[in-house]
């Protein structure tokens, strides 16, 4: 044989698409909230978001090397991870807080686990929710132009007025990110135009909490209040949460109709937090307790193969 | 009536544009041809030849083993040189009929084979077609005369002629609808006229609009006939899913086209029952795309079956670099990667694709991030990430619970991960594996 040549398995050709690709454009439409964030906030935000990324990607790595394992940071989706969980943050925390937070993401959470891809919730949330029980004081010190005030959340569930379209906008108190509903949206387009994310889960969860909260406007005698209905969209982390957060990959089930059931579960327990439970927000433990159902849910949506219906 | 179209698929970069204006042009072999007993599905064919027999082109040179089975004829005529083992496509040896060229490319009598058609019963017309060893070419090889002669004839409604040449690259069959449009309406006819209540469908991607207008041009005073243009998305062309975007109909991996009340042909199968029927000439040649950014040009090839594959590269003028990265038989989807050029055309060789760089040995797989993209493409709805796993895993069972055997190897799963997981090639070795056990 005088000349032989490469073989492989078929295909032969692959999407040009990549982990690094699709972790670095997520990054990218996080853009608009993060701006946002930092000329809502100051530049006290930014120090934080910048603290966030890199102590994540330093703890990525360091773990990586001290096990002795291969190194992949490269792959931004710790850099992702960081990003997202100094958008969780309230502006004004102390800089040891966010430091903290990414060794709880990114060790804890995400590599005790065995890395990218295995970890069984969403570190930043993960991580959020930590620091929240742990330093529930820093994490709920929410201040606005110099000023501690509440969140419009908050203030809502206090029963005074708040106004709709700051709330859209953003220029209100809140975490970094979550504010401005218009700069999230325009980020959660992007991923849906780019096909990035499915519409399933922002679409379901979106959906059935609106649904909820609009019964029960009627059932607690506003009638169809859709200022009531509108605050609640625009409030707290639910934008962030639905585009950005419970659409993450290895968190949310893979199966189309688990999506979907998911996506209800997520709208459900948002709306129980919220309207039944002591704090004013309720995002992040809705989705990080059905991070934990995912597998259950997989089990029950496993897709009907093609065909499979068929009599011989 | 289906959808034209059916859930999943990708839409890889098609890459027709390089061959797809290049008329048939033929191809005469200078070399030896070599024909392997064993190209077709089921049992080998027997060699009706010996060493130092004189041949002629369409000669009989083996006979078909079993009813699952095919003849084979010769392309070329000369001396049978040797009866002996010789490398195929696939990577293994397999018995071959060895054949010393004379050049001169003599024939048998054609004539001698043609009946005129009305003259003829059903059961006369697929002994035609059985005679002229006629098997599927879309590349799976299965014998003709038996898809024609299913369990229960009466149940068969539709013939569809698959058109839609969804795997990048290849434009074989396109310039057989553009070039020899006549033969595959009458080829159909042939077909259709086997039948009781039979219409014809023949479907083509609708990235193919001159295919599609003429033969619907073609077809439109014949009320059994239709065109179909389908959806263009990779993999409209496999059997399953063509079957259900142009009928609606679904049918799973144990079950066949007949019991959708279907039976699908490759276009180069309907021109070689033409052929045959027609012109008394049995299947030694067919259509072979030599295409890619490797070679110097490109071509679309009537070849001679057994014809060296390097002879092709030679007749575009050879590769345009020293070592091309990868040589593939078929298309980029589900084609083999070559390892040498020393291989003959068989009658399932659809092209030969030349790459520059080997896209594949470059990426390096890293960890499933779930993103679902694998599940989403899947044109048999399975969940190939968990399929992968499991496969990996050597758990059988649960392979199988999550029904691992209604893969179609399509490679759209592999072709989408963007962590570059060999999702298709871990798959299908699992499942040739349990098809294995079961056969002991």
């Amino acid at each position: 044989m005088e000349q032989t040549m490469k073989i492989s398995s078929s295909p032969h050709i692959r999407d040009k698409e990549t982990t690094t690709n699709i972790m670095g454009q997520v990054i990218v439409f996080l853009m608009p909230a993060t701006i946002f964030g930092v000329y809502n906030f100051g530049v006290r935000a930014l120090v934080t978001v910048l603290i966030t990324v890199i102590s994540c990607v330093i703890f990525e790595a360091g773990f990586q090397k001290l096990l002795g394992l291969k190194v992949t940071v490269k792959d931004l989706s710790a850099a992702l991870t960081g990003l997202l969980l100094a958008l969780n943050l309230p502006p004004e925390v102390p800089f040891w807080l966010p430091v903290l937070g990414s060794f709880f993401a990114i060790v804890v959470v995400k590599q005790l686990f065995g890395g990218l891809g295995q970890n069984f919730m969403n570190p930043a949330l993960g991580a959020r929710c930590f620091l929240l029980i742990s330093f529930t004081g820093h994490m709920t010190a929410f201040t606005y132009d110099a000023v501690t005030t509440a969140t419009p959340l908050a203030d809502l569930k206090a029963g005074e007025s708040v106004d709709v379209m700051s709330m859209f906008l953003g220029t209100t108190a809140g975490t970094i990110g979550e504010t401005s509903a218009l700069a999230l949206l325009i980020g959660g387009m992007f991923l849906l135009v780019r096909k990035i994310i499915n519409y399933r889960i922002p679409v379901f969860y979106i959906g059935s909490f609106a649904i909820l909260i609009l019964i029960y406007s009627l059932a607690s005698g506003r009638g169809l209040d859709f200022s009531f209905l509108m605050a609640h969209l625009f409030g707290g982390g639910l934008m962030l949460g639905a585009f950005f957060m419970a659409t993450d990959y290895v968190t949310s089930p893979i199966t189309p109709n688990g999506k979907v059931v998911f996506g209800i579960l997520l709208g459900l327990l948002t709306f129980l937090f919220r309207i039944f439970g002591g704090s004013a927000e309720g995002v992040s433990y809705a989705i990080i307790i059905s991070n934990l159902l995912v597998p259950l849910i997989e089990r029950v949506t496993v897709p009907k193969a093609f065909g499979k219906e068929a009599k011989k | 009536m289906g959808l034209l179209t059916f859930s999943g698929g990708i839409h890889p970069y098609d890459g027709k544009d390089l061959s797809k204006d290049k008329e048939i042009r033929d191809y005469l072999p200078k070399g030896d041809c070599v024909y392997p007993v064993a190209q077709h599905i089921g049992a080998p064919a027997v060699p009706v030849v010996k060493k130092g027999d004189h041949v002629l082109v369409g000669q009989k040179i083996a006979e078909a083993g079993g009813f699952v089975s095919a003849n084979i004829h010769s392309g070329i005529s000369g001396i049978v040189k040797a009866i002996e083992p010789r490398m195929t496509v696939n990577g293994t040896k397999v018995n071959s009929i060895v054949i010393e060229n004379d050049g001169l490319f003599e024939e048998i009598d054609f004539t001698q084979n043609i009946k005129p058609l009305e003259q003829m019963y059903r059961e006369d017309v697929k002994d035609v077609i059985k005679e002229a060893g006629i098997v599927g070419m879309g590349g799976a090889g299965f014998p003709t005369h038996v898809k024609l002669s299913p369990k229960k004839e009466e149940t068969i409604d539709t013939i569809i002629v698959n058109g839609a040449e969804c795997e990048p690259y290849l434009t074989s069959d396109y310039r057989r609808m553009l070039e020899v449009p006549e033969k595959i309406v009458t080829g159909l006819q042939i077909v259709i006229n086997l039948f009781d209540h039979v219409k014809g469908i023949i479907a083509i991607e609708d990235n193919k609009p001159k295919a599609i207008k003429v033969l619907t041009d073609l077809t439109k005073n014949i009320d059994n006939i239709t065109v179909n243009a389908v959806k263009t998305k990779y993999p409209q062309g496999a059997e399953r899913q063509l079957i259900f975007a142009n009928t609606g109909r679904k049918i799973h991996s144990g079950m066949l086209p007949a019991d959708a009340g279907c039976i699908v042909h490759n276009i180069d199968t309907i021109v070689a029952i033409y052929n045959a029927v027609i012109e008394g000439r049995p299947l030694y040649e067919r259509i072979v795309t030599v295409t890619g950014d490797a070679v110097k040009d490109t071509a679309n090839f009537r070849v001679r079956l057994g014809t060296n594959a390097r002879e092709l590269i030679d007749a575009v003028g050879g590769f345009n670099i020293e070592d091309p990265g990868k040589i593939i038989s078929g298309g980029p989807m589900m084609g083999k990667a070559m390892f040498t050029l020393d291989v003959p055309v068989v009658k399932g060789s659809s092209a030969l694709l030349c790459f520059k760089e080997d896209i594949v040995s470059e990426v390096e797989p890293s960890n499933c991030i779930r993103c679902g993209r694998c599940v989403e493409v899947c044109p048999g709805q399975v969940m190939p990430n968990k399929l992968a796993t499991l496969a990996s895993q050597g758990r059988i069972d649960e392979f199988l619970k999550y029904e691992g055997m209604e893969c179609c190897e399509c490679g759209c799963c592999s072709f989408v991960c963007p962590a570059k997981r060999h999702l298709t090639q871990t798959i299908a070795g699992t499942r040739k594996q349990i098809l294995a056990d079961r056969k002991k």
